[in-house]
C-alpha cells in the first residue's frame, strides 16, 4: 500500500550495511556515494556529537528495506538507537552544561528515561509488531490474542503512559531546579522538558499516522469484502439456482417464464428497493400479493403504486380484495399481463386491477360463486368501501376498489 | 419512408436481438456500445430516433443525451433500459428523453413506441406515469416557483392515472370522450413539465424516497 503511493521511500539498506544501514540507505535514496554520506556523518560528529544524534535518529525512525516475500521479523535491534539517543542527550548536556554537573545530570537522566521510554512505546505499538507477538509466543496464544484484540485500548494505554512519563519528567525537572533558585537552571530545565516533549511528538506522529492509515485501510477492505461476499451469496443462492432450474425445465415455457419472472423481481428488489415490511406498509403489501399471484399463476403483474401509508385492518382487507381480483384475472382472463394500479389520496385509497382478457358478463355469474361476490364486493362493503366491476366480453375487465380514509391517518403514514 | 433508428447499448447480444426484432418495422442505421462512440456516430448518421440504454460503463444514456441535445435537437431519444428504478427513469426524462420503456417490452409495442416518439409524442409506460404522479403529488407545504409550469392540470392527471392503470391511448380517449390526438397532447405537455419543472420539488421527491 505504501509502496504504491510513495514509489521512492526512504529505507535502511539491508545489504551493504556497516552498523544499521542508515548511511547506505540514505545514499541510495539521494543517489550519492555511501562513502560521502558516511564521511558527512563523521564530520558532523565534531559538532557536539551531531553526527551520532542524526545517525541514531534515522536509525530509530526508518524501517528496514522490505524484501518482498520474506516474512516480517521482530527487530529487537531497533531498540538500540533509542538507548543511543538517551546516551547522546546525556553526553550533550555534560558537554554544554558541564559546570553545573550535579543538577544537570539528574535532569539528563530524566530526559534520557523519557526518550528511551518513548522509544519503547513507539517500537512496540506498530501493528505489525503486535501481530508478531502472536507468532513469537506460540505457547501463549491468549497473550497474543489479548495484545491484538484490544489493540485500540492498549494503544491508548501506551499513550497515556507515555504522557505520564513526560509529565513526570517535567515535574521532576521543575522540582530539581526550583529550590536552586537559579534562573538559568530553570530555563535549562524548561529547555530539556521541551526537548523531551518534542522527542515524544516526533516519536508519536509517525505511529499515529501509521496506525490511523492502517486502521482505515483495514476497515475499507473489510467493508468491500463484506459487500462482495453478500453479493456473491445472493447471486449463488438465487440467480445460479434459478439458472440451473431454467436449464432443467428448458422445454416447459411456462415454468421458464415463471422462474425468470420471480428471479427478475427479487433481483430488482435487491438492487433498487429499500426494504419495507409488507405487514406495515400498503405498497409493500400490494407488491407482495402481486408477487404471490405471479408465482402461483405464471402471469406478469405490472404494479404501480402512487403514495404509501401504514396498514390497518381495513387497508389489509383492501389488499386482500385486490389479491382476489388479481387471482380472478390470472385464472379466467387468459392473458399474460395484468395491471395493478393503486393510489393513496388524502381522503381515499383506490386500487385498479385491469386485464385485457376475455371479459365476462356479471349477470351470468352464478349465485353460488363466491369469488367476486364474497371476496371482492362483500369484503369491500363490510369495511366501508365499495367495488365496481366493469367488464365487457372481448374487451377485458377492470376491478375498481375504493376505500375512504380519514385525512390525518394518511398524513401520518406519509411522513413516516 | 421507414424510420431511421440508432441503437446505443453496451451489450452486443441485446443490440443484435433488437436489430433482428425491429428489422421489419424500421431501418437500423447504426449501433454504438460506448458514450463516446454514440456521440460521434449519432452526429454522423442523424437518425430519427435513438434507442438509449441507461446504464453503461462510462456515464450511461444521460451523458449521451447531454452531449447531443443542444447540437442535434431534431434527434429524438427513447430510453430502453432493464432498470425501472425511479431515479433512472425520471433522470433520463429530465435530461430530455421523449419516453422510457423497459427491455421486457414486446417488439410490436417497441416499434409502436418508436413511431410515436418519431412523430413528436411522448411514450409513457404505466410505471413512468406512476412516478410522475408521485413526483407531482400535491404537497401543501412545498413552495411552487412557477405555478403555471409546475402543476399538472386535472385533465393531465386523469390521463396519467388511466395510463398508470394500463389503458392504451385509444382507450383513454374513449374513456374521457376526447380524441387520441388530445391524449397525445396532454402526455406531451406532462413530459415538457417534467423536463422543465422546478428543481426543488423533484429533488425533494427524490430525497423523500432516499434516492439521492
Amino acid at each position: 500500500m505504501d509502496t504504491a503511493r510513495q514509489p521512492r521511500r526512504l529505507f535502511r539498506a539491508r545489504d551493504h550495511r556497516v552498523v544499521a544501514g542508515v548511511a547506505s540507505g540514505l545514499a541510495r535514496h539521494l543517489r550519492v556515494s555511501p562513502l560521502a554520506v558516511r564521511a558527512a556523518f563523521v564530520i558532523l560528529l565534531g559538532f557536539n556529537g551531531l553526527g551520532l544524534m542524526l545517525y541514531a535518529g534515522f536509525w530509530a525512525v526508518l524501517p528496514y528495506e522490505r524484501v518482498t516475500g520474506e516474512p516480517r521479523r521482530r527487530d529487537v535491534a531497533q531498540l538500540v538507537p533509542f538507548i543511543a539517543i538517551g546516551a547522546g542527550l546525556i553526553l550533550l548536556q555534560v558537554l554544554v552544561l558541564g559546570q553545573n554537573a550535579s543538577v544537570t545530570s539528574t535532569a539528563g537522566w530524566l530526559v534520557a528515561i523519557v526518550a528511551v521510554g518513548a522509544g519503547i512505546i513507539w517500537h512496540e505499538s506498530t501493528p505489525e509488531r503486535r501481530r508478531q507477538w502472536t507468532e513469537a509466543l506460540p505457547r501463549f496464544p491468549w497473550l497474543g490474542t489479548f495484545l491484538e484484540e484490544s489493540d485500540r485500548r492498549l494503544f491508548l494505554f501506551r499513550f497515556i503512559g507515555g504522557g505520564l512519563l513526560v509529565a513526570v519528567g517535567v515535574i521532576g525537572m521543575v522540582a530539581v531546579y526550583v529550590p536552586a533558585e537559579n534562573s538559568e537552571a530553570v530555563v535549562n530545565g524548561m529547555l530539556f522538558a521541551g526537548l523531551g516533549l518534542a522527542g515524544v511528538a516526533v516519536v508519536a506522529a509517525p505511529v499515529l499516522w501509521r496506525t490511523m492509515s492502517q486502521l482505515r485501510a483495514e476497515r475499507e477492505g473489510r467493508i468491500r469484502e463484506t459487500e462482495r461476499a453478500e453479493l456473491a451469496a445472493m447471486v449463488h443462492d438465487q440467480v445460479l439456482h434459478t439458472l440451473a432450474l431454467i436449464q432443467r425445465n428448458a422445454d416447459d415455457v411456462k415454468a421458464v417464464q415463471r422462474l425468470a419472472r420471480g428471479q427478475e423481481r427479487s433481483l430488482r428488489n435487491w438492487l433498487y428497493k429499500p426494504t419495507a415490511s409488507p405487514t406495515e406498509r400498503f405498497a409493500a403489501a400490494l407488491e407482495e400479493a402481486a408477487a404471490e399471484v405471479e408465482d402461483t399463476y405464471a402471469i406478469a403483474v405490472e404494479v404501480v403504486v402512487v403514495g404509501d401509508r401504514d396498514t390497518d385492518e381495513r387497508v389489509a382487507a383492501l389488499v386482500m380484495a385486490a389479491r382476489e381480483a388479481l387471482v380472478n384475472a390470472a385464472r379466467h382472463a387468459g392473458v399474460a399481463t395484468v395491471s395493478l394500479y393503486a393510489e393513496v389520496e388524502p381522503d381515499q385509497l383506490s386500487v385498479f386491477v385491469r386485464d385485457r382478457g376475455e371479459g365476462f358478463d356479471m349477470e351470468s355469474v352464478e349465485e353460488n360463486r363466491h369469488g367476486v361476490r364474497g371476496s371482492i364486493l362483500g369484503r369491500m362493503g363490510r369495511h366501508g368501501g365499495r367495488a365496481e366491476i366493469r367488464s365487457e366480453v372481448g374487451d377485458g375487465t377492470e376491478v375498481r376498489l375504493f376505500l375512504p380514509m380519514e385525512r390525518d391517518a394518511v398524513t401520518a403514514g406519509r411522513e413516516r | 419512408m421507414s424510420l431511421r433508428v440508432f441503437l446505443v447499448d453496451d451489450h452486443a447480444m441485446f443490440r443484435a436481438g433488437v436489430r433482428a426484432e425491429l428489422g421489419a418495422h424500421v431501418e437500423v442505421v447504426g449501433e454504438a456500445s460506448t458514450v463516446a462512440e454514440a456521440v460521434g456516430r449519432i452526429a454522423a448518421t442523424t437518425p430519427d430516433v435513438v434507442l438509449l440504454d441507461v446504464h453503461m460503463p462510462d456515464g450511461g444514456g444521460r451523458a449521451v443525451l447531454e452531449a447531443m441535445r443542444k447540437s442535434h435537437p431534431q434527434v429524438r431519444f427513447l430510453a430502453l433500459s432493464v432498470s425501472d428504478a425511479a431515479e433512472d427513469v425520471i433522470g433520463l426524462i429530465r435530461a430530455g428523453a421523449r419516453g422510457y420503456v423497459t427491455k421486457t417490452i414486446s417488439p410490436d409495442e417497441l416499434a409502436a413506441a418508436i413511431r410515436r416518439v418519431a412523430e413528436g409524442d411522448a411514450v409513457f409506460s404505466p410505471r413512468l406515469a406512476g412516478f410522475v404522479l408521485d413526483a407531482f403529488a400535491a404537497r401543501p407545504d412545498a413552495p411552487v416557483a412557477d405555478p403555471e409550469l409546475d402543476q399538472l392540470t386535472n385533465r393531465e392527471r386523469e390521463v396519467l392515472r388511466l395510463l398508470a392503470r394500463g389503458y392504451a391511448y385509444k382507450e383513454i380517449a374513449k374513456e374521457l370522450f376526447i380524441s387520441i390526438k388530445t391524449v397525445e397532447t396532454h402526455v406531451s405537455n406532462v413530459l415538457r413539465k417534467l423536463q422543465m419543472s422546478n428543481r426543488y420539488e423533484l429533488s425533494r421527491w427524490a430525497a423523500d424516497r432516499r434516492l439521492v
